[in-house]
Order: C-alpha cells, then sequence, then structure tokens
C-alpha cells in the first residue's frame, strides 16, 4: 500500500462528488484538494482518540496554528508563496525582556541548554505542576565542546559567538531565532521557544548569551 | 516475577557502568552494540513471554474460559504468523485493530471480562496486556511482516497514519517526522529510526514489542507510541485509540516484508 493508492480513493470521490476530474501525478491543486480531504479524517480521528483532554490543553498542544497546518500539509517542504506566508506570519509578535537586554546570562543559559525536564502532561508520567521546563538545546546541537553527549538533529553550534560576534544586530538576530526560528526558516525543525512561550523572554536571552558571550563555554 | 525485578536491577547496574557521565561518544554506542548482542542470548522478555502464555491458557472470567480460541486474524486459534500481519480489519467487530486491543476483544469476548478489567493498569510494569501481547508476539518470530493495508478502512487508516506522522503540534510544534524522518540523527546520544523509509520502519518494527533496559521492562508498540507522543508534550492519546492504531498501520506497511525478530532489545 502507498500513499497514492489512499490518494486514489479519496479521488474517485472527489470526482464522485462531481467536485473535480484529474488523476495522479498532476498539479499542486490535486495534490492540495486531496490533503484537505485527509485533514478532516485525520482531525476526527484526534478527536476521538484524545479524549481526556481540558479545553485549554485542547487549543494549546492538540490543536494546529496557521503555521503548523501548512508546515504538516507540506511536510516542511512549503512551495514558495507558502513558504513567504510563513516568514510575514513568524516576522511579529516579538515580546523582549523588560529590562531590553537581550544578552542575558550565560549561565543560566547553560543549566537551559542542558535540562529536557517540564511540560509533560497526561496520566501516566506527568511532571508537577509549575515545574521549571528546559530548553534542551543540547538534544540536538553540539554547544560546549566539553559535552560530549549532544545530539545531532540540529546543526553544530560549538564556537558560534567566535563567528558572530556581539554586536547588537547578532544579538537581536540570535535572539530572534530562538524565539520563533520560522523568521528565518520556513517550517524549520526548531521549536518557536519564545512564540510559544515555552520560554520567557528574559530565558531567551540567557539562551543568547549562552550562544554568544565570549564567557560562555561555547566559545572556548 | 521476583527473578524479572532482580534481571531489571542487574541491567540497571551494567548500563550504569556503561555510562559513566558521557564518555566518549563513539566508545558508548560500541558498548551499547556490544551489551545488545550479548543479551541477546537471555532475553529477559522470555520471562514475560511465559507469563503471556500461562495467562493465554489459564480459564477465567464469568465465561471461565481461556484465550485459546482467540481469533487474531488468521482464524480461532491461529498465532502463528498473526502478529506480523496487524493491524487489520476485522468484521465483527468493524475495526481496524492491533494486537493490543483485539487481545482485549477476545478477552470481552470470550471471557466475559469488562473493557475496564481487560485494559487496568496496561501501562504498569509487567502488566496483563504485555505479557499477552509478548507472548503472541513471540508466536510470529521469523515470520515476516505482512499488512499490505488493501481494506478500505485499513487504507484509509493508512492515511490518516501517514497525516498524523507529519502532523506538527503544541508547545514545542513537534510531530513524529521531527526525530524520525531523516537518516542517520540521535537525540543526544540516542540513534533516531527514520521511520518515514522502508530501510528504517524495517529495523524498528522488527523489534516490537522490546524490552527496555533502561525501564527494565517490556514495551508494546501502543506503549512505545503513547511515550512519545507523551515526550512531544501532546496530551497522551487513549489506549487502544484510533490515532495510534493509525501511527502503527503506518509503519507496519512500510516494514513489510521483514522478517520479525521479537522481542527485541532496546534502550
Amino acid at each position: 500500500m502507498k500513499a497514492r493508492s489512499i490518494r486514489i480513493g479519496l479521488m474517485v470521490t472527489a470526482v464522485t462528488a462531481g467536485l473535480v476530474s484529474f488523476w495522479p501525478g498532476a498539479t499542486a491543486d490535486d495534490e492540495a484538494a486531496v490533503l484537505n480531504a485527509t485533514d478532516a479524517a485525520v482531525e476526527a480521528v484526534m478527536r476521538k482518540s484524545f479524549t481526556n483532554v481540558t479545553p485549554e490543553q485542547w487549543r494549546s498542544r492538540v490543536e494546529q496554528d496557521e503555521v503548523q497546518k501548512l508546515c504538516s500539509q507540506y511536510q516542511n517542504n512549503p512551495p514558495s508563496a507558502e513558504a513567504q506566508h510563513i516568514l510575514e506570519l513568524s516576522n511579529r509578535g516579538f515580546r523582549y525582556p523588560a529590562s531590553g537586554k537581550l544578552l542575558g546570562d550565560w549561565r543560566k543559559g547553560e543549566k537551559l541548554a542542558s535540562s529536557g525536564k517540564g511540560g509533560h502532561i497526561g496520566t501516566i508520567r506527568p511532571d508537577p505542576p509549575g515545574r521549571k521546563r528546559g530548553a534542551n538545546c543540547y538534544a540536538c546541537h553540539t554547544l560546549s565542546p566539553s559535552e560530549l553527549s549532544a545530539g545531532n538533529l540540529g546543526p553544530g553550534l560549538t564556537g558560534y559567538g567566535k563567528l558572530h560576534g556581539t554586536s547588537p544586530d547578532s544579538i537581536r538576530r540570535v535572539y530572534q531565532k530562538i524565539y520563533n526560528a520560522q523568521a528565518f526558516y520556513p517550517c524549520s525543525q526548531m521549536p518557536r521557544f519564545g512564540h510559544n512561550e515555552w520560554l520567557t523572554p528574559e530565558e531567551v536571552a540567557d539562551a543568547v548569551a549562552f550562544l554568544l558571550d565570549p564567557d560562555s563555554p561555547v566559545n572556548q | 516475577m521476583c527473578f524479572r525485578n532482580t534481571v531489571g536491577f542487574f541491567i540497571a547496574i551494567v548500563i550504569g557502568l556503561y555510562f559513566p557521565g558521557g564518555g566518549l561518544a563513539q566508545d558508548t554506542m560500541d558498548e551499547i552494540i556490544r551489551y545488545r548482542e550479548m543479551l541477546k542470548e537471555a532475553n529477559p522478555a522470555e520471562l514475560l513471554e511465559l507469563e503471556g502464555e500461562e495467562l493465554w491458557v489459564t480459564p477465567r472470567g464469568p465465561k471461565n474460559a481461556t484465550l485459546e480460541q482467540c481469533d487474531l486474524g488468521l482464524g480461532p486459534g491461529v498465532l502463528r504468523g498473526a502478529y506480523v500481519q496487524l493491524p487489520r480489519y476485522f468484521a465483527d467487530t468493524g475495526k481496524v485493530q492491533d494486537a493490543e486491543s483485539r487481545i482485549v476483544t477476545c478477552i470481552t469476548e470470550l471471557q466475559g471480562l469488562s473493557l475496564d478489567e481487560a485494559t487496568r493498569d496496561w501501562y504498569k510494569p509487567g502488566s496483563e496486556n504485555e505479557a499477552l501481547v509478548t507472548y503472541v508476539a513471540t508466536q510470529s518470530r521469523g515470520e515476516k511482516i505482512h499488512v499490505p493495508a488493501t481494506h478500505p478502512r485499513e487504507a484509509e487508516l493508512y492515511g490518516i497514519g501517514e497525516a498524523l506522522f507529519f502532523r506538527r503540534a503544541g508547545p514545542l510544534d513537534f510531530a513524529c517526522s521531527t526525530c524520525h524522518g531523516l537518516d542517520d540523527r540521535r537525540i543526544r546520544l540516542q540513534e533516531l529510526p527514520n521511520l518515514s523509509t522502508r530501510q528504517g520502519a524495517q529495523a524498528s518494527m522488527s523489534q516490537w514489542p522490546a524490552y527496555r533496559v533502561s525501564q527494565g521492562v517490556v514495551w508494546t508498540m501502543q506503549r512505545r507510541l503513547i511515550d512519545c507522543i507523551r515526550q512531544m508534550r501532546w496530551p497522551e492519546p487513549e489506549f487502544l485509540s484510533e490515532a495510534v492504531i493509525a501511527l502503527e498501520i503506518y509503519m507496519q506497511n512500510k516494514a513489510s516484508g521483514v522478517v520479525s525478530e521479537a522481542p527485541g532489545i532496546k534502550r
């Protein structure tokens, strides 16, 4: 069974309904029509399968925003018009620390980078309420050369500050990237830490410092 | 039961020795591979398999019946090759079912126990469901996974599973594909199978249910997927729910053709 078979099945349905007639391997419009049909079915299954969920959890953890929908639909490879739209949606709504300091404390940033704790819900192994959330940067990136247990889902960032410096432009750019990576790369796999309020603006600034501060182990 | 805990404890100690706070990445990986090979000689999952067999052949419930006449898709009482052809559509329930949910159907129908009794504590170490699935899966060891998903309901659920695999949501924007959509990736030092490819799905699905060294217990695919989703910071889907079975049929279809080595050994 390949994905194509289900698509053919859905296409037949569409044809029967007298909507439009097309065949596999045709245009992008056909693909979109097919994916929309699947979309409704997917959401119905989600409703049936995730029942022990508060309305607030449904909104923040199950329901998709526009960017999530587009990235899912195009499997993180959006066509240029959609990519442009995602960039526009993502380049707004940045919040900054009240102090105005976008380069925070690298020691706090290092702690955030090392912790994958917090934010689990459900009945099997939920976190205690209010548990501090980590950013778990090491899950995906190499950072300090002395931490060998680093993942490779994202690019290596060892020496990042030596490369990019601490000019106001550089600091702002890195802040915004951690806040919402999709402001730079549409459908980036990286969580939108600030946009989704996983981290506070102050915590984003601490993560910026871990990357850019000349004293941070990342740059030794 | 006691013996299994002892084995788990022993393994925890051995693993502790292999992870002295990080160590050298490649050395650690080599050690894990060597350790897995060693464990294959005496997989602790075999103890759970025996427990599952005991449960299978012991009469109980209001109907005082065993599970020996359970139909897992190849006819009542046929175990060999059944697990590797699941999930599949069952006309009697009108549902696409995996091993976990079909066994629960057999318990409620043949033995007359309630759904609640059949699923209680399903996620606790050494649960009945895990023992029964381990027993059933082991009867298909050496058989090829074969899930063509040709029935219309199976095909529909496959399509939903594929869409779910790429569905990003939640406070970290994660989908299954975030971690399992690329080759040769790791979270920290943990290797991640690329489940969107035939090769990756085969390497992974041929091993489940699997003995999890870090937990000292056997996990079924339901348990594995529900925990993945929990770690994505989504809410937990219900045990036996369609979303989980949809993901399973997507992966089992991709894995078709590979010989099952269940129960496997995982981190």
